[in-house]
Formats: structure tokens, sequence, C-alpha cells
């Protein structure tokens, strides 16, 4: 069996998720599931429409903590492949800001693992929003419902590997 | 140590980041945000709530009660809203 592959990236540039994922599963024979989720910037933070968004960040502690989530993510189900890709710099309403992509034999393990990895990377990478409004630039402040999206992560579900059918 | 201030908290003190000596009596995380609180204008405005800063020593987050000794690097910053 192969080892799971991580790939982790901060850049200012988009990324091409297709590219992504044929990189993910090219010449794998034992991938069954491949799921994606893409964060885009909306038009709008909290009911007031913004130009552009710009994301501050920490480079080397959130490669470290997004690694850290990714050993856990596979720790916890079996996948095959992990992306995680976060940009930062100024992005405008439309862009993507961040690829969570995961790879398995069956799909329990990539939908599960892609909204853990979100979960956690709403609430601990460090990276700051700030937006640009009519009236002037705002840090976005942090929300609630994503601490509780991340808390319930927290007891992990009973190990289950994937049986072969 | 080197300090690192991140977003708002950046804007506040003025500096992205800085290399402090504390003094002896300051141990924790929460004594350093006191101390560095009482500095000057800046670091009032910037730790006036202590309870919405957050910290990392050597680039994992920790909590106000972990020790700084043996710290090579301590970052202060809101909460975040990366993802």
């Amino acid at each position: 069996m192969e080892p799971m592959t991580t790939t982790i990236r901060l850049q200012r540039e988009a990324f091409d998720v297709a590219a992504e994922t044929a990189r993910m599963t090219r010449g794998r024979t034992d991938v069954g599931a491949v799921v994606t989720f893409t964060g885009l910037c909306r038009a709008d933070e909290n009911g007031e429409p913004i130009a552009a968004l710009t994301l501050e960040h920490y480079p080397d502690m959130a490669v470290a903590e997004i690694a850290r989530h990714v050993e856990e993510a596979s720790a916890r189900w079996p996948l095959l492949s992990v992306t995680v890709i976060h940009r930062y710099g100024r992005i405008v309403p439309g862009e993507a800001i961040v690829l969570v992509a995961t790879v398995s034999s069956h799909r329990e393990a990539a939908f599960a693992a892609a909204e853990f990895l979100m979960d956690y990377l709403k609430t601990r990478a460090p990276f700051w929003k700030q937006v640009e409004k009519p009236t002037g630039s705002a840090w976005v402040d942090a929300k609630a419902t994503d601490n509780a999206a991340a808390e319930r992560w927290s007891v992990p579900p009973p190990r289950r590997h994937e049986a072969a059918k | 140590m080197k300090l690192l201030y991140f977003a708002w908290v950046r804007e506040r003190v003025g500096k992205a980041e800085e290399q402090i000596d504390p003094p002896a009596g300051v141990t924790t995380v929460g004594q350093l945000i006191a101390w560095l609180a009482r500095r000057d204008e800046q670091y009032a405005y910037a730790f006036e709530n202590p309870k919405v800063i957050r910290a990392a020593i050597d680039r994992s987050h920790v909590r106000a009660d972990a020790a700084i000794a043996g710290a090579s690097e301590i970052a202060f910053f809101p909460p975040m809203t990366g993802g």
C-alpha cells in the first residue's frame, strides 16, 4: 500500500482544482472517491458589500498547523491523498480562497476528512481577513458558529477501517 | 525572545515583531500580556481585552497559563478568520 500523499501550499496566486485532483489520482488504481471543497470570496460580509478582502497570515505556523490537522485526519480516516491550498494577500469577490481535496477508496473518509479539515482551518489556521468596504477597511470577526463546528470533532469517532468488499 | 504580532494586534502595537527580555517574575503567557500592556498606550490598547488575544509559542497554539521559559518565538493575534 502506498503511503498517503500530502500537499500543503500557501500562495498568492489562484489555484486550479482540476489540475490538483488530476495530480492526486494520477496512476492510482485504488481511488474510489475524490472530494473537493473550494471556499470563495463572497461580495458581502455581514450584509455589507465588500470590494475585496486581504488575508494576512503567519507563514511558518500556518503550514505547521495545517500539517498537524492533515496528520490527525489521516489517523482518523483511511485517506490516500490530501491537498490543502490556502491563498493570502488581496482577493476579490468570486475568487477562490482555499481548497481542501481528499482522496480515498470509499466516500465516507473523503467527505468526513474534508469537512473536518475545513472546520479546523476556519478556527485554528493563522490567517486574518480584512475587508475593503465603501466606508473603509475593517478586520473580520471570528464567528462563534465556526468554533462550534470545530468543537464537534473533539470526540473522535471510533476508528473505522474500510473493509475490502 | 522574539515576539510577533498579527492583524489588529500588530496595528495597535505599531510593529510586526520585536525582541524582548521579560523580567524574572513574568513566567506565563498571561503574565507576559499583562507586562506588555503596561509598556505604553499602544500596548495597553492592543491588549486591553486579554480574553480575545490568542497566543502561539514556537508556532503552536497555547493558553494563557502556558510557561514562556525556553520559547524562541511567541506570537499574539486575534481569533483567526482563515478558511
